[in-house]
């Protein structure tokens, strides 16, 4: 794929003594969702976290719309147009729901257009939009978390796991809203989504690549691996069955 | 969507929960009271009450800085108190050149040589905060074990270094003579500096409240206190932002140190170093981190400080560790734990 | 035999161990190398603050934990003895006495600062010991009845310890043989003692706990090592030795006061002394304690020197004044956390 929008070279992170990511290949092309699978453990959170600049990677390149990011620090990353949504949704519960919206929106306002989309797509934060977000229910931690990365267009958002612990009317919810996410061609957006729940991954992924022990051992279209059993239980085994 | 599952819901906190977050306010009024009850006299406890709260406002002033940095960086600095003497040298030396604005029986002439003196002070610790967090912090971020060693030894060479400069003895000066003496209010002595000391960190803490909870800096500071990794990763330089709160703490500690200077009319190396251990009592009080909590903390150390000096000078140190010792057993964390996202 | 005294923990490094033994003689037949008052002094001073320097490095180096009341520890074991000195008249039950119950104090003042602060982060436990060690300080200077407050107390100890009692009437290669030489010798032979317990505990089981909670705590607890229950045995350890020091102080100056034991002052010299020394090994205390207490006493004389030949100039003379060495060293210990974490006994052993 030449035209990917994030393509990883064997990166390597060490975290401490832990020798993480052993040698990371992966490609998300330009525009729609590349969903990242794999058991507990096999390293997804910490592609993402290295894309972000959070772990440095000791070995390898990574590429961003053309630029070789991996020696730059996270906020120069995050200001390539890069949104993250972390696995523990980063909310400042302190701050009220609309001054977290108020942080994510760099240019120091919020499009009310936008946001009257947002609104549509998440109840729950216009409501609260002046409680104090510590005061969410997970979900709707999960929603603002969301919320946050798409209160402004940005070239890729990384999902950490959002329908982690959550109940499955707002899986459901999470799924719709990223699939109207998915079809407003004109916002450019591109996704990574790291996720367990196989239902999730084949409602919204375009594209998936399975990773195991650092390493990703397959990638291709959702299409082919939704609809090859086999391949399945060969990539996932019994991680995905428990999570069905 | 199933909109009925997801429907806004937000557990509505009760009174005793109320009453439990918001008791720390009443503390201060409740020991006034006590500290009334227990003095008799009514004069003799507003006196004693303008002084607490002075003494109150200048520890409130230094320590803020202090909280503040470690909230958003999780960084103690045990070289607080250099600053603190620092400022306290920087500032009388602005005073001993304007002796002529100093003993002026004008107003307006004694104000502009204080002004003139604090700005110099801020200054001079501010910059001197920007090398000390580059050159001693900076290093060891993340590593506490180092920091509090590294940071110590940073007030050992800024302690030493400040006797280079100003020479080892102690420098006496007197206060300008519009706030030198007291008015009487309701039978009860005022001394005029306390007065303006109130008046200072009143204003400061209504600054700080402002800057915080309605500029956009502020915010990210709020923010950066709670998750620093979120704020990075929605793209602002965190570290700039840290430095730029080490520069302003450094600086505050900076006033601090002058007008604990002006409250005292002595200045030492070593001043910085003493004032620390109230310092450090009212931070552990409020809650590392949280600045209100900070406030409330100093006015008390303040208040018990005096009124334990008029009743057993003897304990008036040791009361306000039985004082840090109380909180601590009632909220482990300080008065208003400050609530970090991992 | 050594290798046993030693506790196994042999010095690895032959320029290490020259050093180790050039102090053990030197310290040994101090009254005959170095005679004269300063000097024994100097000697004496390095005996105590070895045994000072190595409890604190049992907490600090092998524990990982900050305090900044260990001058407290100090001070309570000082005045424990110089208390009952004062009021029993000079005695040894006296000595004993005060001794013990200095030490009892101490352990039992470092249990009650253990139970209520080390279950919380490094940081709030080195503000905490900050605070009630000042605390301490201003209570014991104001408490003038029972303490002496700022002057201190000084009180006579037994005759046989003093100089007025002489053993032989002549001198012995040159140095009179009397009472002072015989306290010397109780303190540089209990120091040796000390010494030799602290080194003992960091290489038993139990020092090798303590060194894995300082490596990963969450880990030692996920063992099965009860963390907290091994930092406050270590934190008592180490306020009880400290208290022994104290009583030797108490017992060489025949004078306790604010200003000998308690100082801030003191609590940063003996911070210097660890880290430059080297944290983590008792035999760092050695190195760091003999090595500031020379540069408190003799590098002085340098900068002076220094500062006539450079008189001149007039801030770089000030800045080599005598009374900056603590600039110099502050500079060094600074450098010593940042490039050398295991000072020079970590440099001398080529780790």
């Amino acid at each position: 794929m030449s035209d990917a929008l994030l393509s990883l070279n064997g990166i390597h992170t060490h975290i401490g003594p832990y020798h993480i990511l052993q040698g990371v290949d992966l490609e998300v092309p330009r525009g729609g969702v590349t969903v990242l699978l794999g058991r507990n453990g096999a390293g997804k959170t910490t592609t993402l976290r290295t894309i972000m600049g959070l772990w440095q990677a000791s070995q390898g390149t990574i590429r961003f719309d053309g630029a070789a990011i991996q020696k730059e620090t996270t906020p120069a990353i995050a200001q390539r147009e890069i949104a993250f949504v972390p696995e523990d949704m980063g909310i400042f519960s302190d701050l009220t729901v609309h001054e977290n919206m108020l942080l994510a929106a760099r240019g120091g306002a919020i499009d009310e257009e936008r946001l009257g989309w947002i609104f549509g797509l998440f109840p729950p934060l216009k409501t609260f939009w002046q409680s104090a977000a510590g005061n969410l229910s997970g979900g709707q931690k999960q929603m603002l978390a969301v919320a946050r990365a798409i209160i402004e267009p940005r070239k890729l958002i990384l999902i950490d796991e959002p329908t982690k612990g959550l109940a499955p009317a707002i899986i459901n919810a999470m799924i719709a809203a990223l699939k109207e996410l998915k079809e407003l061609k004109e916002m450019q957006t591109t996704i990574l989504l790291v996720e367990q729940n196989f239902s999730m991954a084949r409602a919204v992924g375009d594209t998936v690549a399975v990773m195991d022990d650092g390493r990703i051992v397959y990638s291709g279209d959702m299409a082919e691996l939704a609809a090859d059993t086999g391949l399945q239980e060969r990539l996932m085994g019994l991680s995905l069955e428990a999570h069905q | 969507m199933s909109n009925s599952l997801i429907k806004p819901r937000i557990e509505r906190p009760s009174l005793s929960q109320i009453i439990e977050a918001k008791a720390p306010l009443f503390l201060v009024p409740v020991l006034m009271l006590i500290g009334l009850l227990a003095i008799g006299s009514g004069s003799t406890w507003l006196t004693l009450t303008a002084a607490g709260l002075a003494m109150g406002m200048m520890i409130f002033i230094m320590a803020s800085g202090l909280t503040v940095i470690f909230g958003l960086m999780d960084v103690i600095n045990f070289g607080h108190g250099a600053f603190i003497s620092l400022g306290a040298f920087a500032g009388f030396t602005i005073l001993g050149l304007l002796g002529g604005w100093i003993e002026s029986p004008s107003i307006a002439l004694n104000l502009g040589a204080v002004l003139l003196a604090v700005a110099f002070a801020m200054l001079v610790t501010g910059l001197a905060g920007y090398g000390f967090e580059r050159l001693i912090v900076k290093p060891v971020y993340g590593q506490h074990l180092k920091q509090i060693l590294v940071t110590m030894g940073g007030l050992v060479v800024t302690q030493q270094l400040i006797y280079v400069i100003w020479g080892p003895d102690e420098i006496v000066l007197a206060r300008p003579a519009a706030f030198q003496g007291s008015f009487v209010v309701l039978g009860a002595a005022i001394e005029k500096y306390r007065v303006l000391a109130i008046v200072i960190g009143l204003a400061l803490f209504v600054a700080m409240r402002l800057v915080l909870n309605r500029t956009r800096i502020g915010l990210l500071v709020r923010a950066g206190v709670q998750n620093g990794e979120m704020v990075e990763a929605l793209g602002y330089p965190i570290k700039k932002l840290f430095l730029a709160v080490f520069m302003v703490g450094c600086a505050l500690a900076g006033l601090g140190g002058v007008m604990w200077g002006m409250y005292q009319e002595t200045i030492s190396a070593h001043m910085g170093a003493e004032v620390m251990i109230s310092v450090f009592i009212v931070v552990i009080i409020g809650g590392l981190g949280s600045i209100e909590g900070c406030f409330i903390g100093a006015m008390l150390v303040g208040l018990l400080t005096n009124y334990t000096g008029f009743l057993i000078p003897k304990l008036a140190l040791v009361s306000t560790i039985l004082l840090m010792g109380a909180v601590l057993m009632w909220r482990p964390q300080g008065l208003y734990p400050v609530v970090k996202a991992h | 035999m050594i290798v046993k005294l030693l506790s196994g923990d042999r010095p690895r490094s032959k320029m290490l161990s020259a050093v180790l033994l050039l102090i053990l003689f030197g310290l040994l037949f101090a009254p005959f190398l170095f005679p004269g008052t300063r000097s024994l002094d100097t000697a004496a001073r390095i005996c105590i603050f070895i045994v000072l320097v190595a409890s604190y490095d049992l907490l600090l180096g092998y524990t990982g934990v900050v305090s900044f009341a260990h001058t407290m520890f100090f001070g309570i074991g000082a005045y424990g003895t110089a208390i009952a000195l004062v009021n029993m008249g000079a005695s040894y039950s006296a000595i004993a006495l005060g001794t013990v119950c200095g030490a009892l104090v101490a352990g039992a003042f470092a249990f009650m600062i253990a139970l209520f602060s080390l279950r919380v982060k490094a940081i709030f436990f080195a503000m905490m010991t900050l605070a009630v060690a000042s605390a301490f300080l201003v209570l014991v200077s104001q408490l003038s009845g029972f303490t002496g407050g700022e002057d201190g107390l000084s009180y006579r100890i037994p005759r046989e310890m003093t100089p007025a009692f002489k053993l032989v009437k002549e001198k012995v290669l040159g140095v009179r043989l009397n009472g002072k030489l015989i306290t010397y010798y109780v303190v540089f032979f209990s120091s040796l003692c000390l010494f030799l317990v602290l080194l003992r505990m960091v290489n038993s089981p139990f020092g090798r706990v303590l060194q894995a909670i300082r490596e990963n705590a969450f880990r030692a607890e996920a063992i099965g090592y009860k963390v907290v229950r091994y930092r406050s045995v270590a934190t008592i350890l180490s306020a009880v030795m400290a208290a022994l020091a104290g009583s030797l102080m108490a017992l060489w100056l025949r004078y306790t006061g604010p200003a000998t034991t308690l100082s801030m002052d003191i609590m940063v010299d003996i911070l210097l002394m660890v880290v430059i020394g080297g944290m983590g090994s008792m035999y760092g205390a050695v190195i760091g304690a003999v090595l500031f207490l020379l540069t408190q006493s003799y590098l002085q004389n340098l900068l002076g020197l220094l500062q006539e030949s450079l008189g001149s100039l007039p801030i770089v003379s000030e800045v080599v004044s005598p009374e900056r060495w603590l600039l110099w060293l502050g500079m060094l210990f600074i450098c010593s956390i940042y490039w050398f974490p295991k000072g020079i006994v970590g440099r001398l052993r080529g780790t």
